[in-house]
């Protein structure tokens, strides 16, 4: 994926996680872990907290905004992370965008 | 950035039963499959997915057989689903009816696997030894695409099929496939016993393999291409199971545990059953499990090869069979002293001058077939 197809995302997509697609705290590692079909990948915990808010409700706009304000952060950072993941993961059809 | 903590086992793969309506001639369980009266009960393979679950395994693959033939396979995916354990369900799309799937789908079922035999319908008949198997698997697909559970469609490719690779996977998004598993024939159990009429040659091999690359790029972000080349004709062998014992088990339909489906072939391995251990038990002290762990068992020219933490050798069953010694390199690997073993198999396979012969199909013994159906009836 190159950067211009992270940036050409809409900010009025509402990504989510597919049925296939969970995000589970394992407590006996004690760590996220994103579990897909023949896939376990951990999970660091700006991936986690960009995650738990892709539930098809809110617009990717919406969750930057959330993020840069929960962790007071510069928009364009976060923004910047969303979308590298986001795209990473619609590619792997990890994320419905 | 997958997953590995090697102190826990991460996969656990449920042989719920050895019963399937189809014969595919390269399946990968063993030729002396486990009759229905042997199978785990209801209670314990509960009990075994608990077990499980306290071990640290995350993802619950069902299998077989053709685990539709189990009558209590929504209870059983329903205390999956209890346990957090992420539940796969590995079919041949036999067996599964519109109300099953919405049932499974319900008691939170997570993912479908999907066997097809080819794109054609004939042949894929053939290869199945089931006729109208290929019009039930794309119904089967249909049930599970429109109760909104995720669909991977697997094939195995050899010989009937090889030319059809890439139109395999084309089939696999028109069914609406998130996810597709292209992989060659492994040459264990009943396709070890078929293997001179399902390897291919090396030029058709080499073929599928490209057309199915050239795929993965230009379907990426449609469908997700797992592709499992065909090791005979690589120069180092598969890192098999991602190493003996290091992140699955494997329970079979009597509850014997093993490190991987075709470990039984390897004589001396004492397996432990679930009906006398507990999967933590097994998994840290079992024989078996601990015969190929590390590196004390491996032999020259993977003692001191440096790859040997990357294949870890290779597959001790491949070993097994062809070099009659399970400790040595995999002799696919090209720094085998045996690997002229896996050179003549492969020039076998681009002498056609063989008639063609039927296939040897995977069936449970006539006498326990007939004893199935009796119980079947019975049991109704
Ligand atoms: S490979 Fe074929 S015969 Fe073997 S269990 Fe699967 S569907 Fe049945
Ligand atoms: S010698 Fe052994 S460890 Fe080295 S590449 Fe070959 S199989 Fe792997």
């Amino acid at each position: 994926m190159t950067e211009g197809d992270a940036s050409s995302l809409s900010g009025a997509s509402r990504p989510r996680l597919p049925r296939g697609v969970r995000l589970k705290h394992d407590d006996i590692r004690n760590e996220w872990l994103l579990l897909a079909p023949e896939r376990v990948l951990k999970t660091n915990a700006i991936a986690v907290e960009i995650l738990k808010r892709c539930t098809g409700e809110k617009s990717l706009d919406a969750i930057v905004d959330d993020l840069a304000s929960t962790f007071t952060a510069e928009r364009s950072r976060v923004d910047n992370d969303v979308r590298a993941l986001l795209t990473e993961l619609a590619t792997k059809r990890l994320v419905d965008l | 950035m997958n997953a590995a903590d090697p102190s826990r086992p991460v996969g656990l793969l449920a042989e719920l039963t050895h019963r399937c309506p189809l014969g595919c001639p390269y399946c990968s369980n063993p030729l002396e499959l486990d009759p229905r009266q042997h199978e785990l009960d209801t209670a314990s393979w509960k009990r075994v997915f608990s077990e499980a679950a306290a071990v640290g395994i995350l993802q619950l693959h069902l299998s077989g057989g053709e685990p539709a033939s189990r009558r209590d396979l929504v209870e059983l995916v329903a205390h999956g689903a209890k346990l957090g354990l992420y539940s796969n369900l590995i079919t041949s799309g036999i067996g599964l009816t519109q109300m099953l799937v919405s049932k499974l789908a319900e008691a939170g079922l997570d993912h479908v696997q999907l066997s097809i035999q080819d794109s054609e319908p004939r042949s894929a008949d053939h290869i199945a030894g089931y006729k109208g198997a290929f019009a039930r698997k794309l119904e089967a697909a249909s049930f599970v695409t429109e109760a909104g559970l995720p669909l991977t469609v697997n094939a195995v490719i050899h010989r009937a099929n090889v030319r059809r690779a890439g139109a395999m996977v084309e089939l696999a998004v028109r069914l609406g496939a998130r996810r597709v598993e292209i992989a060659h024939t492994q040459y264990y159990g009943w396709g070890a016993k078929n293997r001179g009429l399902l390897m291919p040659s090396r030029e058709e091999a080499e073929a599928a393999i490209g057309e199915v690359e050239a795929l993965k790029t230009s379907l990426s972000g449609t469908i997700v291409i797992d592709h499992v080349a065909p090791d005979y004709h690589a120069r180092y062998p598969k890192p098999c199971m991602s190493g003996w014992a290091r992140r699955t088990l494997n329970v079979t339909p009597s509850g014997k545990v093993l490190p991987c489906h075709a470990a039984e072939l390897i004589p001396g391995l004492e397996f432990w059953n679930v009906a006398d251990h507990s999967l933590d038990e097994i998994w840290n002290h079992s024989p078996a499990f601990n015969a190929f762990r590390g590196d004390d068992w491996m032999r020259e020219p993977c003692r001191s090869c440096s790859r040997k933490t990357i294949d870890f050798g290779g597959c001790r069953c491949q070993a097994f069979m062809l070099t009659g010694e399970a400790r040595n390199a995999d002799p696919v690997c090209h720094l085998s002293p045996h690997h002229h073993v896996v050179e003549t198999i492969l020039a076998e396979a681009r002498d056609d001058t063989h008639p063609p012969q039927p296939y040897a199909y995977r069936r449970l013994r006539p006498s326990t077939a007939v004893r199935r159906e009796r119980l079947d009836i019975s049991a109704d």
